[in-house]
């Protein structure tokens, strides 16, 4: 592994190492560029994953304290864990479930399509649907997707079979074991996947891709990569012409650090990338770096999410399988008769126990309550996946009342349901109801949203500097060589799980980032 | 499928140090007779009396009935809720106050009566660390999982891919086109 010295300002400095920071550590490199890559967690290894899933949460998630605010479920479903992802080598790709549709075409035109919906901050994005779709390509062959380019589907589990039927008797035809970065046979390297499911607590076969075992090891064989892990970013510095120069991170044992750089990619997800760009806050920057445009923060997307859980008589034993294998995509349109805008995935979901009474039912407790799990080798799952309303006040500020645990003021999310939001959610249920019920379902339990797994915005992209954090390429308007590298820059959710849309942008942001560093413009 | 060093039981035996004990024998025809190191078991308390660890012991019972379910799977759950009160002295003084407030005849009332009396206190820290604590432990144990039917990680064996991980019948099978073919 290369080690770079402290004041060698000629590496691209990386802060993050999951889909996006990943991704771009391997991209950079690969093309002959040096690189530090700043991780906050450990490095696990197939191994090393835990099988037990208390023990696997608490060895992957980011548990650094935060706060929050807003009517959003998360705020009364998991008050002190919002958000759901990883502080691991390898970021929220290691426990990422996989799911990697593309946004549609409508998507990325959300204001155009959907008109002025009040009280939501829409936009449409700054990038052609052509130009997204080709780099869309380009990552789903890098990362291995079913069902396209030439791959095949992922078998139908149990619990897409419950799906199907019902999903197939309401009319829907788009109905799949979905699109998913998993082998379904050994490939490049990788096992296949023998559907053990525990998708979420690491895969142990690797089939599943995750920049842990896929990206970083080939950075690190370029002998480019010098891979820093359990090191923490406080803050970036800028030289005196305003361009960022050196991150100040604290390693494992608590020692501060400087690392010097030419050009440094901000990767830890729109919760942690936007906190650590407003704690860079200086005299020449003093609401943060690159918010001159008071839009660092702001548009705070997560996904309306919800389980619906069908109760049969017979047995279904959903935690058999792949975690996500199937989606409805029938109802990811534009149709504003259903009373919303936007559209929604139903996919494919099971949780183990003891998840599924903690995190994925409703509050309750009593006879009622225990009578659903009586039933648990009877149920079949899926996961509501819609389109949230991004808002100017759904953000990400410096919390005024938590800090972590070096002091430093922790990220708090404050977020308001939209109306759209909830009638989306509304219709969503009613549908998926109704699937289980078409094919003899005793019971349907719907339950509230749980902890934020999908962080997007707070750094979105826009043509105009005011109206936006980044250029088209991830590239911030105000510090021409700060780049944002991950979900932050979505600047509407569509209804798309973001891990392919992260990937895809990243590796657009690389091939761009290497242009202008050959051109001397970076 | 099962291993029992994971059972978190002490063997039946005489306790020094415990202020009181909960004990119960598994049922002979029950599968889990298999399961646990000796069909006697005792979880020693550190920190409750033996009329403390009843009525907590009832109040998981009342938070999640299972009929069916063994009394010992319960008493996994007291055990970690009186072990966590043996390491706080605030903790435990809490937990009996709490306890205390269920009345003293809460372990021997019915159900009825136990459901009301918690109803009246659902919206203290109280209730909700028990209830929080019950689902954490309950629902995460080899006993559990043998009632509930979850066969929980098999990746030591292969993966559910030839162990049933599509061997529904009851409905239609999946056309080639919706899925994918088995590999190999």
């Amino acid at each position: 592994m290369a080690r770079f010295a402290f004041d060698d300002d000629s590496v691209a400095l990386i802060i993050g190492s999951g889909a996006g920071g990943g991704t771009m550590a391997h991209e950079l490199t690969r093309r002959g560029v040096s690189v530090v890559l700043l991780e906050a967690g450990g490095r696990q290894s197939l191994d090393s994953f835990s099988q037990d899933p208390g023990a696997a949460f608490g060895q992957l998630t980011w548990l650094d304290p935060r706060s929050q605010s807003g009517s959003w479920d998360a705020a009364k479903t998991s008050p002190t864990l919002p958000a759901w992802h990883c502080k691991t080598l390898g970021g929220t790709t290691v426990h990422w479930t996989a799911a990697t549709p593309r946004l549609q075409r409508y998507e990325i035109r959300a204001r155009s399509t959907y008109g002025n919906v009040g009280g939501a901050s829409l936009v449409d994005w700054p990038i052609e649907y052509d130009e997204l779709k080709r780099w869309y390509v380009v990552a789903e062959k890098r990362m291995g997707v079913t069902r396209r380019h030439g791959l095949p589907g992922m078998p139908a589990s149990n619990n897409f079979k419950v799906m199907y039927a019902g999903a197939r008797k309401l009319g829907y035809k788009r109905v799949h074991t979905n699109y998913l970065a998993i082998n379904t046979k050994a490939r490049e390297g990788r096992s296949g996947c023998i559907q053990q499911g525990f998708c979420v607590q690491g895969c142990k076969t690797g089939a599943k891709w995750s920049t842990l075992y896929t990206e970083i090891p080939r950075a690190e064989a370029t002998g480019k990569l010098d891979l820093r892990t359990q090191c923490f970013a406080t803050r970036i510095e800028h030289d005196a012409q305003g361009r960022a120069s050196a991150v100040v991170y604290r390693d494992g044992s608590g020692a501060e650090h400087r690392q010097e750089a030419r050009l440094i990619c901000v990767a830890g997800n729109s919760i942690e990338t936007a906190r650590l760009l407003l704690l860079s806050e200086s005299a020449r920057f003093p609401n943060g770096l690159a918010n001159g445009s008071d839009q660092l923060g702001r548009n705070y997307c997560h996904h309306m999410t919800s389980f619906v859980w069908g109760v049969f008589d017979k047995p279904v034993y959903s935690w058999r399988g792949v975690t996500l294998a199937g989606v409805v995509e029938d109802e990811n349109i534009f149709d504003p008769t259903r009373g919303f805008v936007g559209g929604y995935h139903l996919e494919l979901v099971t949780l183990d126990l003891p998840t599924m009474p903690l995190v994925g039912l409703p509050y309750g407790w009593g006879r009622d309550f225990a009578s659903v799990i009586d039933n648990y080798r009877n149920i079949a799952g899926m996961l509501i996946n819609g389109e949230d309303m991004p808002r100017a006040d759904n953000r990400v500020t410096l919390s005024k009342t938590v800090k972590d645990g070096s002091g430093l003021p922790a990220a708090h999310i404050h977020c308001d349901e939209h109306p759209n939001d909830l009638a989306l959610r509304a219709h969503a249920r009613q549908q998926g109801s109704k699937i289980y019920e078409a094919v003899g379902a005793q019971r349907v339990v719907l339950s509230p949203g749980s902890a934020a797994t999908h962080q997007m915005g707070t750094a979105r992209m826009s043509h105009d500097p005011a109206l936006g954090v980044t250029n088209p390429y991830g590239r911030t308007h105000e510090i021409p060589n700060l780049f944002v590298s991950d979900g932050s820059v979505l600047p509407t959710p569509g209804a798309a799980n973001p891990t392919l849309t992260i990937v895809a942008l990243v590796l657009r942001q690389a091939d761009h980032i290497v242009e202008e560093m050959a051109a001397g413009r970076v | 499928m099962i291993d029992e060093k994971r059972i978190p039981l002490d063997r039946r035996r005489f306790m020094r140090a415990a202020t009181g004990a909960l004990t119960g024998v598994v049922a002979a025809l029950s599968p889990l007779a298999a399961l646990v190191p000796s069909r006697a078991w005792a979880v020693e308390l550190g920190a409750l009396n033996d009329s403390q660890g009843e009525a907590l012991m009832a109040m998981i019972q009342t938070i999640s009935p299972h009929d069916g379910l063994d009394p010992v799977a319960y008493a996994l759950v007291v055990s970690a809720l009186d072990k966590d009160a043996a390491g706080s002295p605030a903790g435990k003084s809490d937990l009996i106050a709490g306890l205390a407030s269920l009345g003293a005849d809460f372990a021997s009332s019915a159900e009825a009566v136990r459901v009301e009396r918690l109803r009246n206190i659902e919206q203290t820290a109280f209730f909700q660390g028990v209830r929080v604590k019950t689902l954490l432990v309950l629902y995460n144990n080899p006993i559990a999982f043998a009632h509930f039917g979850y066969e929980g990680e098999v990746f030591s064996k292969g993966g559910y891919l030839y162990r049933g991980f599509n061997d529904l019948h009851w409905l239609p099978e999946v056309p080639l086109e919706a899925s994918g073919p088995m590999p190999g």
